[in-house]
């Protein structure tokens, strides 16, 4: 299925992009997530990270549908 | 949106407007200002990247709990993106209320609850010419090492 994916921070720099659609067999988050360490050889642990699905902090297990819209959450640094 | 984010330097007076009621007698706010040093490193300038989409919502959660928590007139986060210099404002927050206690409260618990909850990623350049994502790259490069320093 395809997902349309968001990078943000070292992940965007690492990915080289800002956002991409992706076809993937991955079903949940912490599947996809290990595709994408595969392939773009990110540093931060699946632990280090929080997930968002469509706009919305997710569980990790949460089963993906097409079309859904994914954005893994680096170690947050505001203020 | 009570929690906003901005490319340009904060307006602090127009901000401090929206917070103006009859029933206040002040207000608090928190300015928060690049600094040119982090964990010993001697620091230059810093960019700020958000995803503005949940941290609109996650702010405004924040700012929900905090008018259920203390009993304060109005509270108001804004947050700068992209590329600060020494000394800019990074961050603001205001909260008016009828007396100073609680607006004191809820604006150290609403800066607190955006530094940690809302997606807003900090990459500091440094005088050695290095850079690196704060709470990322040297986190990732040591995970085995277990990390109990604060994150100021």
């Amino acid at each position: 299925m395809q997902l349309k994916i968001q990078y943000y921070a070292l992940m965007r720099e690492q990915a080289g992009r800002s956002e991409e659609t992706l076809d993937t067999s991955a079903t949940t988050p912490t599947d996809l997530y290990g595709e994408l360490v595969a392939r773009y050889g990110f540093t931060l642990s699946r632990e280090q990270l929080k997930v968002a699905v469509n706009g919305e902090f997710s569980d990790w297990s949460r089963p993906l549908a097409p079309g859904d819209a994914v954005v893994f959450i680096p170690p947050v640094a505001g203020g | 949106m009570r929690v906003r984010f901005t490319e340009s330097a904060i307006d602090t007076q127009s901000a401090r407007r929206e917070l103006l009621d009859l029933g206040a007698g002040g207000y608090v706010s928190f300015e928060g200002w690049v600094r040119d040093h982090n964990e010993g490193l001697e620091v230059t300038r810093l960019e700020y990247e958000a995803f503005q989409e949940l941290g609109e919502k996650e702010g405004e959660r924040i700012i929900v709990e905090a008018l259920l928590r203390f009993p304060v007139k109005h509270a108001l986060c804004i947050h700068r993106l992209g590329s600060l210099a020494l000394s800019d404002m990074a961050v603001w927050v205001g909260v008016s209320s009828a007396h100073r206690g609680e607006a004191f409260d809820a604006c150290r618990f609403i800066i607190d609850e955006v530094k940690h909850r809302l997606p807003i990623w900090k990459k500091e350049h440094y005088r050695s010419g290095d850079s690196g994502w704060v709470n990322c790259e040297r986190c990732a490069a040591a995970p085995a090492h277990s990390h109990t320093h604060e994150h100021a």
